[in-house]
């Protein structure tokens, strides 16, 4: 093309454009032909096809067959060994896989012979196809897709003609009578379906195992229950409650249930833990609990998860799932995170024999907020 | 170029070339083969199809093996999943553990953990399968995310593959759901936390919430009906949708025939690759068993859920850094960063948009700004044609700045599902770290719009560069009147193909406010915004360098390299529907019919 030597274009121009390429006028703006040249590029066609190895020389296409099959092999072997592993191998046996650490031995070579085994076939079928097969591509001409004229028009005449011929259009009686029963036939598939998916939540939310159980005519008893620790499902001494201490808590009865243990637990789930009085800065918050002995929800306001993490120090209580934190010495008030509302105070005291027992429910519902939970 | 022969290395081959080739009699073995297929065809007509998808051309490039890797991990999954049901229980009834992993002996359970346990432990090469049903489903929704970044950032969604772009979007929807399903299936304490997570979800949609709630649970929480309800949904009713839709998916691709990257001989009219009998069989089937011993190589060395560990289900305790699976972690991660004061009280009703707004919003928002994307830069650009040929992403520097400013958010919601972890393992603050992703959702996207869309105009001007001088030989030649001046080495016409072959584009014009008589002719509001989102789009294009451009270049460097030309609106040609695509801006033109007064206006 350009001889170089003779109109140098790159060195030695004053580099003006913060890109670096030299002369840069930007009023000439993008240069589109004008009559002798062309105003695009032309596609320059297929370039040389590039010969490999094994086209060349029978002494290369023999190695890549070599490895072709035996990276076959190398699957058969892999087959064969994932066999002999599986019923030679005990069960309990370890193994130990550097950077991985010990792990269950049929497991791990089963999985190895596996991996080779299918490894060898998918390899194999590449190395072969990349080496040895004809590698000259093809060229397949593109179709618009777009039908013909005639076929689109042929498909509006078909589609009039079946108009014309049921009388759909003439009709409309049978039009909108064969509508309005397609537009319903589905309901008694879907009628029962979404009648029996479960029970109106009613009130159901709102109260929890600390309400005690629903009498005849829909109240609740809310009696004192005494606080079980769980799992243990012993109830708690005042005394035992040590400051800094923190007990996971569950009403008496509960983990005595033969069923729906799960469902009562979700609601009812209890954190108890013992600040010095003094800190606690919430007049309710004191006056709900025994002498710095304070009970909360344990299910947290946001989606529910467990609030398990009780700093002693802080006196923050932090949900794992999202990282709402709560504090203890403000009625459990959200100072960080997600949620909003604080986690539900238990009103708590301790009976004749010095356990604490819970004085009435919880006077809101607990676990995550839902449309109708009232604004409690 | 397919009719070319293989140059002969041996002079044998040589001596023979121009004979007819010698037709052999078929083998005993073919000539059954060929029984078994004729019987075959009597009854079906199936020659002419097989043979037509026998001899299709599939064109070649790593990134097409992105959706590949997806395809072939849904079929490892559906496998493997078979193979799970044999001995997986869905019931959420309870048991007492008494197989033979030692710690949770005597343990009550519901029998969906129990028999996950017998999988993982009684059941020989039990582990292996669970194992890499959960990795290929992992890697099912790497590899689809990674392919549909493939297909965004290539505009491979253009006409006429829209349609395949949303039914892909679906099917990343339901791999998202079907995933979920499927990992909490074993009602071990973690998929336990993650599926009351979800309760919490329903619960807080306006009005029906609660009401929602309890038909999908059954009654309360957790109760006994969404392990068998969750398992209906996970083996049954959203595979039928995932392999329905996947099957359209492939029989479109078949359709329009695959798209190919610009290249010497490449046009938007002809497909250019290998023919599936034999090398695309051989490469694309090999390929299927490199992904399965990939994966399953995987599942061999690295444990994934370890069920074991967590133990069963119960609402009261919890592990610390409770995290779903990748593909979920956006919406818990907006969770932990949406603030508690979105949760309003009206009228004595509780809204929580604080939940609502990152689980019920966000999901189907992520996927409905996917799925229309193709229709907005088409109602944008205007354009109408079909489009075969892949952009290279750099030549679209504002749909690659939208795709990474996507890819960033999308990112930062994710990763703050991992704030916990990351504050144990940085030591650092976890408000600190919260509030870094708070504000980062809203500084990160832009800039990453920003520098995305700064690296292709610069990528560009590379090109036109390269296209325009060529490469620095670094020899030094001394003029006869004694100058220096570089020696640049000529690129080849196809390599220079590469860098010039895409289209010039420029924003479109809205029509002057007054036409030729005076007479006001205010603009559509639909098309001010057009006209502005296209000037968003293509205001700063680089355009590909010009025959005429090189050939000025060549001559006199100095004089026509026009490497940052602004889009010249009064040489615009006066055409108020003008497409990008029809031309190059004519700055040597001095036309300046139309398009001025709407030029001023777009300008501010």
């Amino acid at each position: 093309m350009n001889e170089q030597d003779s109109t140098p274009t790159g060195g030695e121009v004053t580099r003006t454009g913060e890109f670096g390429s030299g002369a840069v006028r930007l009023d000439q703006g993008h240069i589109v032909g004008d009559g002798g040249i062309p105003e695009r590029f032309q596609n320059p066609g297929f370039p040389p096809h590039a010969v490999r190895g094994a086209d060349l020389d029978e002494a290369a296409a023999k190695r890549a067959e070599r490895i072709v099959g035996g990276l076959f092999v190398m699957s058969i072997l892999g087959t064969l060994g994932f066999i002999v592993a599986y019923f030679a191998i005990d069960s309990e046996a370890t193994i130990f896989i550097p950077g991985t650490g010990s792990t269950n031995a049929v497991h791990a070579v089963l999985g190895i012979c596996m991996a080779l085994s299918l490894l060898g076939i998918g390899l194999g079928a590449v190395q072969w196809a990349k080496t040895l097969m004809n590698d000259h591509e093809a060229v397949e001409e593109r179709h618009p897709q777009r039908s013909a004229d005639a076929d689109r028009a042929k498909f509006v005449e078909i589609m009039s003609d079946g108009d014309r011929e049921s009388q759909l259009s003439r009709r409309p009686l049978i039009k909108y009578a064969l509508g309005g029963a397609l537009g319903l036939f589905a309901v008694p598939v879907v009628l029962p379906l979404i009648g029996g998916l479960g029970p109106l939540p009613g009130d159901d939310l709102s109260v929890s195992f600390w309400n005690g159980e629903q009498e005849e005519d829909g109240s609740y008893p809310n009696e004192p229950l005494r606080l079980m620790r769980d799992p243990q499902n012993t109830p708690i001494k005042a005394s035992e409650v040590t400051i800094g201490s923190v007990f996971h808590v569950m009403p008496e009865g509960l983990l005595d249930l033969e069923e729906h243990i799960l469902e009562a637990k979700a609601k009812a789930a209890v954190i108890v833990m013992r600040l010095d009085p003094d800190d606690i800065k919430s007049q309710k918050e004191k006056d709900w609990g025994h002498q710095g002995i304070v009970a909360y929800s344990k299910i947290c306001t946001h989606v529910g998860c467990p609030v398990g993490l009780y700093e002693q120090q802080t006196h923050h209580l932090l949900c794992p799932c999202h990282q709402s934190t709560f504090d203890v010495t403000q009625d459990c008030k959200v100072i960080f995170g997600p949620a909003k509302r604080p986690l539900p105070q238990l009103p708590i005291t301790v009976d004749d024999e010095g356990y604490l027992i819970s004085k009435g429910p919880f006077r809101e519902a607990t676990g995550p907020s839902f449309w109708e939970r009232g604004s409690a | 170029m397919s009719t070319e022969s293989i140059p002969a290395g041996r002079p044998a081959d040589r001596l023979r070339d121009g004979d007819t080739p010698v037709t052999h009699a078929p083998s005993a073995a073919a000539r059954k083969v060929g029984g078994v297929a004729g019987w075959i065809d009597d009854r079906t007509n199936g020659a002419r199809g097989i043979n037509y998808l026998l001899r299709k051309v599939f064109p070649h490039h790593w990134s097409f093996m992105l959706g590949e890797i997806a395809m072939y991990s849904l079929i490892i999954c559906l496998l493997s999943g078979a193979l799970l049901t044999i001995w997986f229980v869905p019931s959420a009834g309870h048991t007492v553990y008494d197989g033979s992993y030692v710690p949770l002996r005597g343990t009550q359970m519901s029998e969906a953990y129990a028999s996950t346990l017998d999988i993982s432990f009684d059941v020989k090469g039990g582990l292996l399968i669970r194992q890499i049903h959960h990795w290929a489903a992992l890697m099912f929704l790497v590899g689809l995310t990674v392919h549909m970044f493939r297909v965004f950032f290539t505009g491979a969604f253009r006409k006429p593959r829209e349609l395949n772009w949303v039914i892909g979007t679906v099917l990343a929807l339901l791999a998202a759901i079907e995933g979920f399903a499927g990992y909490s299936l074993p009602d071990d304490l973690l998929s336990g936390t993650g599926i009351r997570a979800m309760e919490g979800f329903v619960q807080t949609a306006p009005v029906i919430g609660s009401y929602l709630a309890y038909a999908i649970f059954g009654g309360p929480f957790p109760g006994e009906a969404i392990i068998p309800r969750l398992y209906a949904a996970h083996v049954l009713l959203i595979p039928a949708i995932l392999v329905g839709l996947f099957i359209a998916h492939i029989v479109l691709v078949a359709v329009h025939k695959h798209t190919q990257y610009p290249g010497p001989g490449r046009t938007n009219d002809n497909v250019v690759g290998h023919r599936v009998m034999p090398v695309y069989a051989a490469t694309a089937g090999g390929f299927f068993f490199i992904v399965f011993g990939v994966i399953t190589l995987i599942s061999a060395l690295f444990t994934i859920n370890p069920i074991w560990a967590y133990g069963p289900y119960d609402p009261s305790p919890v592990t610390a850094g409770s995290q779903p699976d990748w593909y979920m972690g956006a919406y818990d991660g907006a969770l932990r960063l949406l603030p508690g004061w979105l949760e309003f009280q009206i009228g004595g009703n509780t809204l929580s948009l604080n939940i609502a707004l990152g689980a019920l919003v966000l999901l189907p928002l992520v996927y409905i700004v996917l799925g229309s994307y193709p229709f907005v830069e088409k109602w944008v650009t205007g354009d109408d044609r079909e489009h075969h040929l892949l952009d290279r992403p750099r030549n679209n520097p504002t749909r690659t700045g939208i795709g990474m400013a996507g890819i960033v958010a999308y990112s930062v919601f994710m990763f703050a599902a991992g704030n916990d972890i990351m504050a144990i393992k940085l030591g650092m603050s976890i408000n600190d770290i919260t509030w870094v992703f708070r504000i980062g959702l809203f500084v990160l996207p832009p800039l990453a719009f920003w520098v995305t869309k700064r690296i292709c105009l610069s990528l560009q001007r590379r090109d036109r560069d390269l296209a325009l001088h060529a490469r620095e030989s670094g020899r030094i030649i001394r003029g006869a009147d004694g100058s220096f001046h570089e020696r640049h080495d000529d690129l080849t016409d196809y390599e220079r193909w590469i860098l010039v072959q895409h289209e010039p584009v420029a924003p479109l014009q809205l029509e002057p406010e007054y036409d030729e008589n005076g007479v006001a002719r205010p603009a559509a509001r639909k098309d001010r915004l057009r006209a502005k989102l296209s000037h968003f789009y293509f205001k700063d294009a680089v355009n590909p360098v010009t025959p005429a451009e090189l050939a000025a270049a060549h001559h006199d460097g100095q004089q026509a390299e026009a490497i940052e030309a602004p889009f010249d609106y009064e040489g615009i040609e006066g055409d108020s529907d003008h497409t990008p695509g029809n031309g190059g801006v004519g700055a040597d033109t001095n036309a300046g019919r139309g398009g001025i007064g709407s030029a001023s206006r777009l300008r501010e």
